[in-house]
């Protein structure tokens, strides 16, 4: 790989991609972390990351670059093969059982597809945490879930299962459950993928005033970059395991990077490839 | 669901399951009479020949089912089998008592029959009843039919072949072979 | 590119790959098992969620267990009779009856019925939320789904299974009944007495409850580990599912011969 994190994006955006590492009140860090399945391939091979307190963070990359593998080591599903994953200065691997789970507590994940439990009503859905985790008395609960719900401008689905949801309404159903017990650090994965652009935008918006409103910390990983670059507050693009580019929203908008541009304009060759690695065709039909 | 109807649902099913197994217990198995059957004495009863009885074959006195086989084993000495019987506790039996081996129908189960006697004294707990019949063996009985009838055959056409045993000449002889074998 | 393998080779090495793919998932499903039952504490301290899950294996079996068992019953008096009538011992059908029942047929065939029915359903039902991933989003919310999905599920297969074994052994000693005594006109006090001197309620009943619980635990933990182990696909589940209900019948006749050898063997003391 050519290009290094730190001269990956030229103009403006470089500044700016120091700015968040050297604010020094990152809550979560990833130094020099490799991973890998197998020995042979790796998944993430020396990814550098930094999230300050407070901001909203999104990692990109095309499908199976990996941008879902950080989200699983932040969550201590999986342990990084080598390079340290901190958060609030404490390493994840590092935890045990009780401490991961300690851990999870402060953290809220929507999944891609929102992952409801589907054997539940919504109410019981954005409740399960608080009963699992609380000895809160049943009418504080329902306060309580009724006013997440009504953050995601969904207090009357409380009574329907997920399957009489629209894609979009259990993606916010997802998010109030995500932030049922007001998390510090919210991970979203693809929150964006099967949306139609209505509620694309209100999946998007509300991530950003959940984050602003509630104090949380998030992680975006997604490759759909319009609707990113409108809402976070700084972009990391991952290619083949790696940090390929990095900057705020000014800095990629502004960007002359072959692979931030092929990115940003959705174009089918560039630095990424539209073949995949063949012999040339002459030889193949000799 | 509400959790109300599934609590009751599942009230009625255990319910129900539980009261299949009191069934099962109670009207189809024995454990009621056991209850007042596992109170009884041991007797033993000595046979030169057990047949096919089985542990747990029933005791009949008259007919009626007064206790169980416990056990077998073989007195190493005798070469005697010895059946441990369970006798429940409201039958008792004089001393004199004669226990045979019979045969339920011509195929069916070997049972231990009890023929009380006119003794005054009775049969006590770990008490051994004196008088036995083993066993009939339906082998033998068919093996000494077709021998008397081998017999019979040269017997009704004297002077075609001599008899072999002049001992076995009788026809009445063979039932006097297997002794105990009949009441 | 090396010259083909010769085909015996190459049977060899598909054996020994299948066999060690199979003790491998032996030593992941014995895992499973111990990781289960150490986690069974957040189930029966909420018996709430082994409520539903008995709700959901046992009694929505039942009537299919109870039509089931009421058919057997029925259809093994008729041909008990054929055969007893020959030998003019009509009055030991109830004992035919009850002793095929209470031995053999309750516990086998509701464990089959209940593979089928309920196993079947808790297996598909995990392989889903693996599929959706449910179970990833419970674990990342700090709870443990071995113990808030896994376990209330095993536990519910295993109270309900027995149940249903008995179930079916009465409903089907009924069947018996209504076609015996109803039905053919076998007197009632024979049906009923020859039953009770022949049945006993250890080394009959018992041995065929213990039968049942055994099957219970079997069917269920191989239903809730196909769920778990299911590759997260759609047809992963469908396979998984497949899987449960040819390996519980399997594992139940298996069982069933090894216990008979082990109970009925040589009558009892």
């Amino acid at each position: 790989m050519v290009m290094s994190p730190s001269t990956a994006v030229d103009g403006p955006s470089s500044s700016a991609s120091i700015a968040p590492a050297a604010s020094g009140d990152a809550l979560v860090t990833l130094r020099d972390v490799s991973f890998g399945y197998t020995r042979e391939r790796q998944i993430l091979s020396g990814v550098n990351l930094t999230v300050p307190r407070g901001k909203l963070v999104a990692v990109m990359g095309g499908s199976g670059c990996g941008k879902t593998t950080i989200l699983r080591l932040l969550c201590g599903q999986i342990r990084a093969s080598s390079g340290e994953v901190l958060v609030a200065g404490e390493s994840v691997a590092a935890m045990n059982r009780e401490q991961m789970y300690a851990h999870r507590r402060r953290l809220g994940m929507l999944f891609q597809f929102g992952a409801l439990f589907t054997d539940m009503t919504v109410f019981d859905n954005i409740a399960f945490p608080m009963h699992e985790h609380t000895d809160l008395p049943e009418d504080i609960i329902r306060d309580l879930v009724l006013m997440k719900l009504n953050a995601v401008g969904l207090r009357g689905t409380a009574e329907l299962k997920p399957s009489e949801l629209s894609g979009g309404m259990a993606r916010r159903v997802a998010l109030a459950r995500t932030i049922a017990l007001d998390p510090q650090i919210v991970l979203y994965d693809e929150p964006f993928a099967g949306l139609d652009p209505i509620s694309l935008s209100v999946v998007g918006q509300l991530i950003r005033r959940l984050n602003d409103a509630l104090g949380m910390t998030s992680i975006l990983v997604t490759h759909d970059i319009a609707e990113s670059l409108k809402i976070v507050d700084y972009i990391y693009f991952i290619s083949e395991g790696r940090v390929v580019a990095q900057g705020d929203v000014a800095g990629i908008r502004a960007s002359t990077d072959p692979f931030v541009r092929q990115f940003v304009d959705g174009e089918p060759d560039g630095p990424v490839h539209f073949h995949y690695p063949a012999p040339a065709l002459a030889e193949a039909f000799s | 669901m509400n959790r109300k109807i599934i609590d009751l649902w599942v009230g009625i099913f255990v319910a129900i399951g539980l009261a299949a197994l009191v069934f099962l217990a109670l009207k189809v198995g024995n454990l009621l009479t056991t209850s007042e059957q596992r109170t009884g004495y041991q007797l033993e009863a000595r046979f030169d020949n057990i047949g096919n009885l089985k542990p747990r074959a029933p005791v009949k006195s008259a007919g009626v089912v007064v206790g169980r086989v416990e056990s077998i084993g073989l007195d190493d000495k005798t070469y005697e089998g010895v059946a441990r019987l369970h006798i429940y506790s409201h039958h008792q039996f004089p001393r004199d008592t004669i226990a045979a081996i019979f045969t339920s129908g011509l195929l069916g189960e070997q049972f231990v029959g009890l023929e009380a006697g006119g003794d005054s004294v009775m049969l006590k707990d770990e008490d051994r009843i004196r008088k036995t019949q083993s066993a009939v063996q339906l082998e033998k009985l068919i093996s000494q039919f077709m021998f008397s009838k081998a017999q019979e055959t040269p017997a009704s056409a004297p002077g075609a072949v001599p008899t072999p045993a002049p001992s076995a000449a009788s026809p009445a002889a063979p039932p006097a072979v297997t002794p105990g074998a009949k009441p | 590119m090396s010259a083909p393998e010769p085909i015996i080779a190459r049977v060899l090495s598909r054996l020994g790959a299948a066999t060690l793919d199979a003790i491998a998932r032996l030593g992941f499903a014995t895992r499973f098992f111990i990781a289960m039952v150490k986690q069974s504490g957040t189930a029966f301290s909420r018996p709430q969620l082994i409520a539903r899950e008995i709700y959901q294996a046992g009694v929505l079996s039942l009537i299919i267990v109870l039509m089931s068992g009421l058919f057997v019953g029925m259809v093994l008096a008729l041909q008990g009779y054929e055969t007893l009538v020959r030998f003019g011992a009509t009055e030991s059908m109830g004992v035919l009856v009850a002793l095929s029942l209470v031995r053999e047929l309750g516990p086998v065939v509701a464990g089959l019925l209940f593979a089928s029915r309920a196993g079947s359903a808790m297996t598909a039902e995990i392989g889903l939320m693996k599929t959706t991933e449910q179970l990833a989003a419970m674990e990342v919310m700090a709870v443990d789904p071995i113990a808030r999905v896994v376990a209330p599920r095993f536990w519910g297969g295993v109270i309900s299974l027995p149940l249903l074994a008995a179930l079916f052994s009465t409903l089907g000693i009924y069947g018996g009944y209504l076609v015996g005594v109803r039905l053919i006109g076998i007197d009632v006090g024979a049906f009923w007495g020859q039953m009770q001197a022949a049945v006993d309620w250890r080394y009959d009943v018992l041995n065929g409850v213990i039968k049942s619980i055994v099957f219970a635990f079997a069917v269920s933990l191989i239903a809730v580990f196909e769920g778990y182990d299911a590759k997260p696909t759609a047809e992963g589940v469908s396979a998984a599912t497949t899987r449960t209900v040819v390996t519980s019948a399997l594992a139940i006749l298996a069982l069933d011969f090894v216990l008979t050898v082990f109970m009925f063997r040589g009558g009892p003391h």
